[in-house]
């Protein structure tokens, strides 16, 4: 997994509530066997249009927010599914951040498995950067993880809260079963003891 | 025993379970718990496997995976394998990895095959105090054996196949409870489909919901797995059902049920499992069985739920200047219009089935409104999609499936089906269907595709009427 120290760049609102899994990838996609190459997929429903031409009313096809790293939306995004597809579509687009209201718990937590940063902040937060976004589409929103820090210019800057095992894996780029393997011991002594006690579950 | 609470401590369902599953807990509060069942179905298994490939690495405890085509297959004649080439790679590969790797699977022929939720009760691979995980958000279903089971992505499939735990934090508690007795013709998915309209899309987010109540101890298992199914729906990370006697009487003489000693000693364990009277839980909603009305959804989300004798609501009946703005967008996207009568509105196709409403129980709903009567000339297709191929012989044997396509619904093979329309059943773009499914989200049953959520009886009544109708008036 790749590191996330600090990425700036610009910032595409999309003004929409409860944006499940099958907006981000519908199921049609989700028959591929790898995680790479859904880019061109995500959102797909409200970024094309029928004949596959694009609707100019998504952030993300327009000049001003195409390739931008950092999305910005509303409450429960990614609610719905638990296809890892939907990271990895939102990902191979280029998006490595997204700051919303609050989260889906699979999406959330599916999303720090890829290297992604989600980053929920309180509603009048996420407002201000969503009408600056708007107002300014070229200004930089900065996001520092290790500083717990999102900044825009000198006139905004936002505190945010991260687990911080979850901040260390992402700050590190670190695979987690890696990290559990060094824990077989505990692992092995756990299940001799459950063995005993749940001996049905061996068997 | 390895995980005693300390004094004595009341404990809810939850942590019971939690404790008995906590391997390790690091000093910021993260936790390795194991993970007792791994279900696996070919959508969110390939890139786990072809990691464990890449890194080396071999399937923990085959024993304790049970695989399972069910997204992907066809729901018609299955003899001649899978017509569309990305979806015949995708169970190919399943079958591929399943053989490479030592993991037991039921494929496409095997008669015990069906959706991944509804098999694992049906083998008894689900079982109480578990921790049952699945790259599948429907996972909360085997919750209604008080087993804590929630969906995961593929890297954490991953983490699972090659580790058998997971990185975890405990989740907070939420009661809810419905007291008293369900009225005629109400079942467990209006009362799914009032809660989560009760408590929101979002109102569930990291709680695992315990369900509780008169109204739910008297649900048959059939039951309490449609409410569990849909604790997702709610935003919860899981739901669960304490078990009982109920419980208890279902499981014994599954095939992988325990047997004779061991299941006696089994029972002993499930029987400490329940929350402790005085356990307290981070938050409760209570509701009375009396108030909930056979319900529907007019929107596209699962919150957007109404009785069926109200009618479609404006953005206007809203606060929320978000929720306004896309009201507005649900009814555009719908073709509703507000004022108008749920019982006046048509509906085009039918969708009987799916990891929420496929199971024996379900189909017999059906049957019971069905018999005797002929689907409406106005609609298009009524789709009876059995959960598992032993559901489907049961009800064969039951003289369901006669009845059914007596009346002209379609009797299909097994899978997931038109619930999210990833095999060929889908809607076609504008069409409005009647479903016993879990999501109504925009484009989930087929780009275009209007979903209305409800149980089977109600979706049996619409067939009959070709519009949404109120059961208790048929």
């Amino acid at each position: 997994m790749e590191k996330f120290t600090i990425l700036k760049g610009i910032a595409a609102p999309l003004r929409m509530i409860n944006i499940d899994t099958d907006i981000i990838i519908p199921k049609q996609f989700l028959k591929t066997i790898k995680r790479t190459g859904l880019g061109i997929h995500a959102f797909h429903d409200i970024r094309y249009n029928e004949d596959g031409s694009e609707k100019e009313d998504f952030p993300l096809n327009q000049e001003s927010y195409r390739g931008a790293p950092i999305l910005i939306t509303g409450e429960n995004f990614g609610c719905g599914s638990s296809r890892e597809h939907a990271p990895w579509a939102i990902l191979d687009m280029g998006i490595k951040c997204i700051i919303a209201e609050s989260f889906a718990d699979i999406f959330y937590n599916n999303s720090f498995k890829n290297g992604i940063l989600p980053i929920a902040l309180p509603k009048e937060q996420v407002e201000e950067l969503m009408a600056s976004a708007e107002k300014e589409p070229s200004a930089l929103l900065e996001v520092d993880l290790e500083k717990q820090t999102i900044t825009r210019g000198n006139k905004i800057s936002f505190d945010f809260e991260i687990d911080p095992a979850r901040k260390h894996s992402l700050l590190n780029g670190l695979d987690d079963i890696g990290l559990t393997e060094e824990k077989k011991a505990h692992i092995k002594s756990f299940e001799s003891n459950d063995k005993e006690k749940r001996s049905w579950l061996y068997a | 025993m390895n995980n005693a609470p300390e004094n004595n401590k009341p404990r809810t369902l939850f942590q019971k379970i939690w404790d008995d599953h906590v391997i390790h807990t690091d000093d910021n509060g993260t936790s390795l718990i194991y993970i007792d069942r791994h279900l696996v179905h070919e959508v969110t298994s390939p890139q786990a496997f072809e990691g464990l490939r890449g890194a080396n690495r071999s399937v923990a405890r085959p024993k304790a995976t049970l695989a399972v085509a069910d997204h992907n297959v066809p729901t018609t004649d299955r003899s001649k394998g899978i017509s569309e080439p990305e979806s015949r790679l995708q169970v190919e590969t399943l079958s591929k990895n399943c053989a490479e790797f030592g993991v037991q699977l039921f494929d496409m022929a095997d008669k015990r095959q069906g959706i991944v939720h509804i098999i694992g009760p049906e083998q008894g691979f689900t079982q109480p105090g578990t921790t049952i995980v699945c790259g599948d958000s429907h996972t909360s279903t085997h919750g209604a054996f008080g087993a804590l089971a929630f969906g995961i992505g593929t890297s954490e499939v991953e983490h699972v196949l090659a580790t058998q735990t997971l990185i975890q934090k405990p989740a907070k508690s939420m009661r809810i409870t419905v007291n008293g007795t369900l009225q005629d013709g109400v079942t467990a998915k209006d009362m799914i489909l009032a809660i989560i309209g009760e408590i929101g899309t979002a109102g569930g987010t990291g709680y695992v919901l315990e369900f509780s109540g008169d109204a739910v101890q008297s649900l048959s298992m059939e039951g309490r797995m449609t409410m569990c199914n849909m604790s997702i729906e709610a935003g919860a990370r899981a739901g669960l059902i304490a078990p009982d006697q109920t419980t208890f009487d279902y499981l014994k003489g599954r095939p992988m049920s325990p047997t004779g000693e061991e299941w006696d000693k089994a029972v002993a364990y499930w029987a400490t499992l329940a929350g402790d009277a005085d356990a307290t839980y981070d938050k409760e909603v209570v509701l009375e069985a009396k108030d909930i009305a056979p319900t529907v959804t007019w929107g596209t989300t699962p919150e957007d739920v109404l009785p069926i004798t109200a009618s479609v609501p404006a953005p206007s009946d809203f606060d929320d200047e978000a929720k306004q703005k896309s009201v507005e967008r649900m009814l555009d996207y719908m073709g509703l219009v507000a004022g108008t009568p749920l019982e006046e509105i048509t509906v085009d196709k039918i969708f009987i089935g799916s990891c929420t409403n496929g199971r024996i129980e379900d189909l017999r709903a059906v049957a019971a409104v069905a018999k005797g009567k002929k689907v409406a000339d106005n609609i298009k297709l009524a789709m009876v999609v059995p959960g598992s191929g032993l559901v489907k012989e049961q009800a064969e044997a039951e003289g369901i499936a006669d009845i059914l396509i007596e009346a002209g619904f379609d009797w299909r093979e097994p899978g997931c089906s038109m619930c999210l329309a990833m095999n060929a059943d889908k809607l076609e773009s504008g069409e409005r269907c009647a479903s016993t499914s879990n999501r109504n989200f925009e484009g989930r049953q087929g780009r275009g595709g209007r979903t209305h959520l409800m149980s089977p009886a109600m979706a049996a009544a619409a067939a009959i009427k070709g519009k949404l109708s109120d059961i208790r008036n048929l």
